[in-house]
């Protein structure tokens, strides 16, 4: 992983950004350039609360290269409370206890390393929720609040 | 848009083939494509490869295989789309043939994937996901086709084990397919007890990758040769959906697999009933209960209940995998969809021998890139 790529995503890697469409206020995460539902382009940043339930998950035994010293490890996606579907891997859970619907929440952890001389990437994973939720518990937002899409597709 | 016709093919064995390189393997399956084919000669050749680069350090195919096939001067190209590239070349070659641009093409899919092992294939092949929002998190293929698997059983209340099917027909089917890299039988009692690549995914669920290539010669109807088989592309599809499986309207349906089959039918004028048989994407049995599922064989949800020989055997309601499909033919990457090609010419021209499925007319093939971001379908049908 090259650092400006992963420097880019520094956002949505760590804070766990995402847009709200000015359109349809549809959540999308990652940041995308055209609303998948309304084909709007316009969007507000907002800060997800990394608050969600496992919609799928896997234990992975075959792992790819930077990720050899972790198998084996899970992989879900996970439904956040605001809409998207996330890609990320579980942490903090032993096997036989990962299920369908179990409440998580995001945390950020080591994602891989390329070798001894390597970056190591952190991002997001989500471990079993450790607290009750609140209602109104939110993120507090970036003071930048509405930027256009072009400059938030990092990737 | 005219009629294009198959002129000829050519496949070699799909394997562990330690001893041929990437240009030698393609060579063996163009030199039988062009000896079907004879005397028609392709004007352009469309190469369907995914790994090369990565694998081989080997880039701009299109050149380096007309060269040392003996077609040094005509218009070469290398056609990408992960799984699918196979069939993304197809398309590339009869939508050549078939506007005029030449009289004959040349498709031929190649991979060489058992240089590398281990933990750097999986990498590579990975690189058909998202890297930033999904290889980045240490998704591979199998893993991503689990987390379907692991939804679909969930919601349908199935356990693996009611996959067998799908796996127990490739291998029976393989068994008898000279080019098969698995020619044994599957017990559907050891099917969920193999070892682990990504639960539910296990070994027996999963297609090995392997080396392999297969060409097809594609002709305007004056370049057949006469009396020869009049076996025409009825019609050709490739569809997207969302590139993440996280993205997808809905993780259970491949609606790119559903719109290309609607759109392929369309253009045969036929309908599911009229296919005879299907050459699918079965990477993981996942992929093959979603298929039937998109393609209109069973509701959305019921498609593993097909996975048994009365619905998906070389005598079943609708064939499937009928010389091995991924799962025992073997998965080489981008030359899959070639393969899937040259079987459903050979079923349809009567050649099959052992595989053979009666009164074969018309058969679809279908290859699926990253677990369905891409999808391209095609009819082929028979006219003698």
């Amino acid at each position: 992983m090259e650092v400006s790529r992963n420097w880019r995503l520094q956002s949505q890697r760590y804070r766990m950004e995402g847009l709200r469409c000015e359109q349809c206020s549809t959540v999308v995460f990652p940041a995308r350039a055209h609303c998948p539902q309304c084909a709007g382009e316009s969007f507000a940043v907002i800060g997800l609360r990394g608050l969600g339930e496992v919609y799928s998950f896997t234990q992975v035994h075959d792992a790819p290269t930077g990720f050899e010293n972790d198998a084996p490890f899970f992989l879900a996606l996970v439904r956040l409370d605001e809409g998207p579907l996330v890609t990320a891997q579980l942490t903090d859970v032993e096997r036989d206890t990962v299920y369908i619907g179990m409440p998580v929440e995001m945390v950020t952890r080591k994602l891989r390393e390329d070798g001894e001389r390597g970056m190591l990437v952190y991002g997001y994973k989500f471990r079993p929720l450790l607290r009750q939720r609140r209602p109104d518990e939110a993120v507090a937002l970036p003071a930048r609040v509405r930027v256009p899409a072009a400059e938030v597709v990092a990737a | 848009m005219r009629d294009v016709f198959i002129l000829g093919s050519g496949q070699t064995a799909v394997g562990e083939h330690w001893d041929l390189s990437l240009r030698q393997l393609a060579r063996t399956a163009v030199s039988a494509a062009l000896t079907a084919a004879r005397p028609a000669r392709p004007q352009a050749l469309f190469v369907a490869n995914m790994l090369a680069g990565q694998l081989s350090g080997q880039r701009q195919l299109g050149a380096l295989l007309a060269d040392y096939c003996g077609l040094r001067g005509i218009e070469a190209i290398r056609v990408e789309a992960a799984g699918a590239s196979g069939g993304a070349a197809l398309r590339q070659a009869y939508i050549s043939v078939a506007s005029g641009a030449v009289d004959t093409a040349l498709v031929m899919g190649v991979e060489k994937l058992t240089d590398k092992v281990g933990s750097s294939v999986a990498a590579a092949l990975a690189s058909a996901a998202d890297a930033d929002w999904e290889a980045a998190h240490g998704a591979t293929q199998p893993a991503l086709a689990a987390l379907i698997m692991q939804r679909y059983m969930h919601e349908q209340h199935l356990s693996l084990q009611q996959f067998a099917g799908f796996s127990v027909n490739a291998h029976s089917n393989g068994r008898t397919n000279p080019n098969a890299m698995f020619r044994n039988n599957l017990k559907a009692e050891s099917f969920a007890s193999a070892a682990m690549v990504a639960e539910p995914v296990n070994m027996f669920d999963t297609a090995p990758e392997a080396d392999g290539a297969a060409a097809l010669v594609l002709g305007a109807a004056h370049m057949l040769a006469p009396g020869a088989a009049r076996i025409r592309v009825a019609a050709s599809a490739l569809c997207t959906d969302a590139f993440a499986l996280a993205d997808r309207a809905d993780v259970l349906q491949l609606r790119a697999a559903q719109q290309s089959v609607q759109q392929a039918q369309a253009q045969a004028g036929c309908g599911a009933a009229d296919i005879d048989l299907f050459e699918l994407h079965d990477g993981f049995t996942i992929l093959a209960a979603l298929a039937l599922e998109a393609a209109g064989y069973a509701q959305p949800g019921n498609g593993w209940q097909l996975a048994h020989a009365g619905k998906i055997g070389l005598q079943g309601e609708i064939p499937i995998s009928t010389f091995g499909g991924l799962k025992a033919r073997g998965n080489p990457g981008g030359a899959t969809g070639v393969y899937q090609a040259v079987e459903v010419e050979q079923q349809l021209r009567g050649a099959a021998g052992a595989n053979q499925v009666q009164r074969a007319r018309r058969g679809m093939l279908q290859g699926l890139g990253g677990n369905g971001a891409t999808a391209v379908t095609h009819i082929f049908e028979c006219l003698n």
